[in-house]
């Protein structure tokens, strides 16, 4: 009696580089972000700073990975949208890709969220009939349902997860901004580790009926500046 | 041989759409389609990345980025609109809850194969949400010029290009004109203002079968 002290749950890590811990070579790791929103650009920065290579990198999009290619810290990535006609050039991304030092994998959009939504919800795997009669079922078991050719796809995890959320409280609950949000949510499920940087804390909790992940899923978080001008469409406009 | 530009394309296919419906519009003139929707007809425009019913582009100094379509063009919001994960979009658009899909082409088959993904230049391809839009969609319009730049029909007896879905797409507006894909082949239904049915079938590979309430289109 009385030698118990309350400990209490604080997810919050002060610095970029404790967001990083743990993150070692050859780790895959889903990063936030549909083009420039919504991606964890502070987290990804740290990453690059922190040497990790020979990632599995799974994302929307090659866009917001473009520092992290440059410096071949990749191997393979896992993507529905490699190629970008805005903002920084894919020239690296297509330079390594034809020399076979980064492997691609292509999946379908709501394939690649639905196989994230199964790895982090216990499902081993689905039947989709998306990409059944294309390229896409090649070395897939195939069953009909309805009438119709499903392929089977697995369920997809990670080591890691960089997501980007609007606000956190210190229980890891989140909550997101506008079309920021996309494939963060899922992304928090799908990974052992999950690791949110947030443009704030709020201090007495989230409100309950608000909280679009549950902190359960997040494992750091870090609050960090928002930033701007990776957004593709400024660097098009020349914004700013 | 000049027919509609990418505008009045829009502005035909926008023509289709009717209040109420939940529409997803691809790439490219799809995009431009929600510049022809008025305020009046209350049409919920759902973006793959996880919003619907935003509208038209706000001026410069009101952009949020974190707002944006799903060619990270800064959007407004409508009534009624919400935001929602990379999941649930999906579930939408596979599950079969949007109306419409609006899509580009590289190629359409005569049968209603889609091809929009990936041409043979390149190693790979850029896939995003496009077979899963045209799996779901109740109703895929494909809008996009006849012809190929170099003047090659992209209407084809089949597809040569890896294919995007079988037998989806129902209506093919382009700047030349409207086609149905029924059962029996298909169907011209309208051409462009100053273009004959024997232009549209000099730059299109299958037979086409003229409506007949075949008349030029209203824009």
């Amino acid at each position: 009696m009385g030698e118990a002290e309350a400990r209490l749950v604080n997810k919050t890590v002060s610095t970029l580089s404790e967001a990083m811990a743990e993150i070692e070579d050859g780790a895959a790791i889903m990063f936030g972000g549909f083009g420039g929103a919504g991606a964890p650009h502070n987290l990804n920065d740290a990453l690059l700073e922190r040497g990790t290579k020979n990632i599995v990198a799974i994302a929307n999009s090659v866009y917001p990975l473009i520092p992290l290619i440059e410096q071949r810290r990749i191997r393979k990535i896992i993507c529905s949208f490699p190629v970008h006609s805005f903002g920084r050039g894919m020239e690296p991304f297509k330079e390594q890709f034809d020399a076979g030092s980064l492997e691609l994998e292509l999946v379908p959009q709501g394939t690649l969220a639905e196989r994230m939504r199964a790895g982090g919800a216990g499902i081993p795997a689905f039947y989709t009939p998306v990409g059944a009669g294309t390229e896409f079922e090649a070395g897939k078991q195939k069953m009909a349902f309805d009438g119709h050719e499903c392929i089977l796809e697995l369920g997809l995890k990670a080591d890691f997860a960089l997501i980007k959320a609007h606000a956190a409280d210190r229980f890891g609950n989140l909550v997101y901004h506008a079309t920021a949000r996309n494939f963060n949510p899922v992304m928090a499920m799908a990974a052992r580790v999950t690791v949110a940087e947030v443009d704030e804390i709020v201090e007495d909790g989230l409100d309950p009926e608000h909280v679009v992940t549950p902190g359960i899923f997040v494992h750091r978080v870090v609050r960090v500046p928002k930033r701007v001008e990776w957004h593709p469409i400024l660097k098009v406009e020349g914004f700013q | 041989m000049i027919g509609l530009t990418r505008e009045l394309i829009a502005v035909r296919v926008a023509a289709e759409l009717r209040e109420g419906q939940y529409v997803n519009l691809g790439t490219g003139i799809p995009t431009l389609v929600a510049n022809f929707l008025g305020p009046e007809k209350d049409i919920m425009l759902q973006s793959e990345n996880g919003v619907i019913g935003f509208g038209p582009a706000p001026e410069q100094k009101d952009w949020d980025i974190d707002l944006v379509n799903a060619r990270a063009q800064p959007v407004t919001l409508r009534p009624g609109a919400c935001f929602f994960d990379q999941a649930e979009s999906f579930a939408m658009i596979r599950g079969g809850h949007l109306d419409v899909a609006v899509l580009g082409a590289y190629q359409v088959s005569k049968k209603g194969d889609l091809a929009n993904w990936k041409t043979p230049r390149f190693g790979f391809g850029t896939v995003g949400g496009a077979m899963d839009l045209a799996w779901g969609a109740k109703r895929i319009i494909v809008a996009m010029e006849h012809a190929a730049p170099n003047g090659q029909p992209k209407i084809l007896n089949d597809c040569t290009y890896p294919l995007t879905a079988r037998a989806v797409v129902d209506t093919i507006i382009t700047d030349l004109a409207v086609i149905e894909v029924t059962r029996d082949g298909l169907l011209l239904k309208e051409v462009a203002p100053g273009i004959t049915p024997e232009q549209v079938q000099e730059v299109t590979e299958p037979i086409l079968i003229s409506s007949p309430d075949l008349r030029e289109m209203a824009l």
